[in-house]
């Protein structure tokens, strides 16, 4: 493991952009679990996402899972106004662990 | 993406369509059915706007929602229904219709015409809503009374969705059911389970693993927020608990899934659907139970004992929750599936060219004489027979839609002739070819006008004859060799015999003097220009109508019969071909020319001896009239040395075609005749045999029509 890595915390950090959907569920997958498994501290800009359903949901729940399987965190940094929405009106707690 | 939305439009527009059928039946059978009717009606109205919510669609959701209310009050028993209100209400439903007719072509937002269309029914709903509003308000208050927890005029529901895999693939997104539920009421709570989340490798994107828990506060009735869920129910576990019975409902549930009990019960909290408190009192109560060496009873009966439910509460909630989870529902949706009806149009007519290709090899083969060409052709053509068959199959439907369309058409015409008129229906399972289906409803439609309007005498004539005053309109399918035969009747006055003589000799249709059968004076009522209505009412009389209805029918390749007692009732038959695109054939030859008769129409084909100067020949004992068609087209030549006579019956007729020669049986892909031959009689259309010539099919009823007037002039 190449510790140093994991300091650069621009290169752990994903950034989604634009819709997180169904439409898109399929492309998102490998990206988020590659960030997932290749750095220590992963990290998850949403904040330019403008769509977010039940599939996005569900991608960020199994990413997280991953994250804590591997003994790792995976921070969601600055959710935008379409995931707010969402994980609120379905009591999802974007910190914490779910329920 | 816009694919996908499309067909969940799509879906929604056809399931409006169904729903807005069933409305309509359930108006007109308001005064059989009462509440039964009702609840069917409001159902409808409901579920329909709540697609139409989800959609977004508004201008939908405005207006049916001022219908639904109307409609809530009518089954609270505040409204009486009342022949005004059903035909305000089947008003709305064609609004309704409307509506969702301009969702399909895109204009719901800008069709101005139809926003205002719909004002003049909006304000005479409101008019019923003005009055017993407090009422209405009352009784959800009431029921909601007996929930000690509830908030006033609320009721706190608890639903548990777990949804199947295929919703999201699907395009449905279990988040905008839960929004569209926000507008019923007030989410308390949601717990959102991803248990069911596979490992990540596993886990596949486009499925769905999640389920919720929601707390809802809500006044509506449970089958107003089981509606919300009707696009996803095949493909969802939808569970409601209901506020009178929810800690029964509860415990209940929780006994029947003992390894997440306390889960589960950590989340009913947690939604507020049930407190801490509430929730430990019952637990305790059952656990106590158990330790006092009870055989485990179930909790809800514990409950009862305690005298906190009511037995039948329980039972009710005990037996529903049964039902829900524990069927799965057979998946009806996946056995069938819907079609452009254009895409089966494209494949029977590649059938019908499949069938032509088909008969060109066939030619080649018997020509060739190679045994091996031949056994292949021979097994070809039984496929390509069996797939004509189901191809043609596909595009059966029962006659019964069209006819329950009649019963709107009768409450309609009913009303505006002031006459009291049934619609009995029988026979609805015979199956006939779409297309034909299309083009009969006209023709019926008149039919069924003529017959109120005419056939049916005013009620006060009605009792004078000692019939019932309610005159009664019936339609009748059935099949019969190789058609269906449509009738029409009615039990009204019948055709004045006499006086559609006398006004077919003023109009000169029929020379004076002339004796005619019954049934060809009551056929005088098909021609061009004939009508014999005293008074012009506004449905008919006019003159227009039955000449067109024949034309229409005959245009079909079928016929149209009356027979007619006076006093006692009229019946129109109305005889028409399955299918109009690909008959089995039997050619002839006369001369060099093919002729086909449909196969369904062939009895027997028997020797054919002249007699000079007679135009029968003796059929096992009986005369059977025959046709020469060589003299009928007038095709040059001498007779040839061997002719024969085939046999035919049409609508109960026999008659025998004389012909040179008899080439057999052969699938025979129906083509329309140009317009050039548009005029031309005793043809129906042609088909392309298998060396590329043409072959004229015969119209049947055209050529018996004429072997039966001539011999009857011959008689007389």
């Amino acid at each position: 493991m190449n510790i140093g890595d994991t300091s650069q915390g621009a290169a752990a950090r994903l950034a989604v952009e634009g819709e997180m959907t169904i439409y898109r569920a399929a492309e998102l997958k490998p990206a988020l679990l590659d960030a997932v498994r290749a750095h220590d501290a992963p990290e998850l800009d949403l904040a330019n996402v403008t769509e977010f359903d039940c599939a996005g949901l569900q991608l960020l729940l199994m990413a997280r899972r991953e994250a804590a399987r591997l003994g790792r965190r995976l921070a969601l940094v600055a959710p935008s106004p379409a995931v707010l929405e969402a994980c609120l009106l379905l009591g999802v707690d974007l910190d914490g662990e779910t329920a | 993406m816009s694919i996908n939305i499309d067909q969940v439009t799509y879906t929604f527009i056809a399931e409006s369509r169904e729903l807005l059928e069933q409305m309509e039946s359930a108006l007109l059978a308001v005064a059989r059915d009462g509440m039964d009717a009702v609840n069917a009606i409001f159902r409808a109205a409901h579920t329909i706007k709540g697609s139409a919510g989800m959609f977004g669609l508004d201008p939908v959701v405005e207006f049916t929602h001022v219908a639904e209310s109307v409609l809530d009050k009518v089954r609270d028993g505040a409204i009486p229904v009342g022949d005004e209100l059903v035909a305000l209400l089947l008003g709305c439903r064609d609004h309704i219709g409307a509506l969702v007719d301009a969702v399909e072509s895109g204009t719901l937002d800008t069709d101005a015409d139809l926003a205002q269309a719909g004002a003049p029914l909006v304000a005479a709903l409101q008019g019923y809503l003005g009055g017993g509003a407090g009422h209405a308000a009352a009784a959800p208050a009431a029921v909601a009374g007996a929930d000690a927890g509830a908030a006033a005029g609320m009721g706190h529901w608890h639903i548990s969705l777990r949804f199947g895999a295929d919703v999201l693939r699907n395009g449905m997104d279990p988040l905008s059911f839960i929004r569209y539920l926000g507008q019923m009421g007030t989410i308390t709570g949601v717990v959102t389970l991803a248990d069911d989340l596979p490992e990540a490798d596993a886990f596949d994107p486009e499925s769905c693993y999640l389920g919720f828990e929601i707390g809802f506060d809500s006044d509506a009735d449970k089958a107003a927020i089981d509606g919300v869920f009707d696009f996803v129910r095949d493909d969802c576990v939808i569970r409601i608990l209901p506020p009178e019975n929810r800690v029964a409902g509860y415990l209940a549930w929780l006994d029947e899934a003992p390894a997440t009990r306390e889960r589960l019960g950590e989340m009913l909290v947690r939604c507020g659907s049930v407190t801490a408190h509430e929730l430990d009192q019952a637990l305790a109560a059952q656990a106590a139970a158990r330790a006092t060496g009870v055989p485990a009873a179930p909790i809800g009966a514990i409950l009862v004992e305690q005298g906190a439910v009511r037995a039948p509460v329980v039972e009710a909630a005990l037996a529903k929750q049964k039902q829900a989870p524990d069927t799965p529902r057979p998946q009806q949706e996946s056995r069938s599936v819907r079609v452009d009806a254009d895409k089966l149009d494209r494949l029977i007519n590649l059938v019908g060219e499949l069938i032509i290709a088909g008969a060109g090899a066939n030619l080649v083969a018997r020509r060739t004489q190679i045994p091996e060409l031949l056994e292949c052709t021979s097994t070809l053509s039984s496929l390509v027979e069996e797939v004509r068959d189901s191809a043609l199959q596909l595009r059966m439907v029962k006659i019964g839609a069209t006819f329950n369309r009649f019963q709107r058409v009768v409450h309609d015409v009913a009303r505006e002739l002031g006459k009291d008129i049934r619609l009995d229906v029988s026979g609805e399972d015979a199956e006939l070819d779409k297309t034909v289906v299309e083009k009969i409803g006209d023709p019926l439609t008149h039919l069924v006008r003529n017959a109120m309007d005419h056939g049916i005498e005013p009620a006060d004539v009605r009792t004078a004859r000692g019939k019932p005053a309610q005159g009664t309109v019936a339609l009748n399918a059935y099949h019969d060799s190789g058609s269906i035969v449509i009738e029409v009747s009615d039990d009204g006055g019948g055709l004045k015999r006499e006086r559609i003589l006398a006004k077919a000799v003023e109009r000169g249709l029929v020379e004076p003097g002339r004796t005619l059968s019954d049934k060809e004076i009551f056929n005088l009522i098909f021609e061009p220009g004939f009508s014999t209505a005293e008074q012009v009412t506004n449905l008919s009389g006019r003159g227009v109508g039955m000449d067109v209805v024949k034309r229409n029918i005959v245009a079909l390749r079928g016929s149209v019969d009356i027979a007619s007692t006076e006093g006692v009732g009229t019946t129109v038959t109305v005889r028409l071909p399955l299918t109009l695109a690909i008959i089995n054939g039997f050619q002839v030859g006369i001369g060099k020319s093919v002729f086909v008769i449909p196969m369904d129409m062939v009895e027997e084909c028997i020797e054919f001896h002249e007699q000079p100067g007679c135009d029968w020949v003796d059929l096992r004992g009986q005369p059977l009239p025959f046709v020469r068609l060589r003299e009928r087209f007038g095709i040059d030549g001498g007779a040839a040395r061997r002719r024969s006579v085939v046999v035919v019956r049409y609508g109960g007729r026999k008659a025998g075609l004389v012909v040179d020669q008899l080439l057999g049986e052969f699938q025979t892909v129906i083509k329309p005749l140009g317009k050039v031959f548009a005029g031309a009689r005793f043809l129906s259309g042609s088909s392309i045999l298998g060396n590329g010539e043409v072959a004229l099919i015969l119209d049947m009823a055209a050529l018996l029509a004429g072997v039966e007037t001539e011999s009857q002039a011959a008689v007389a």
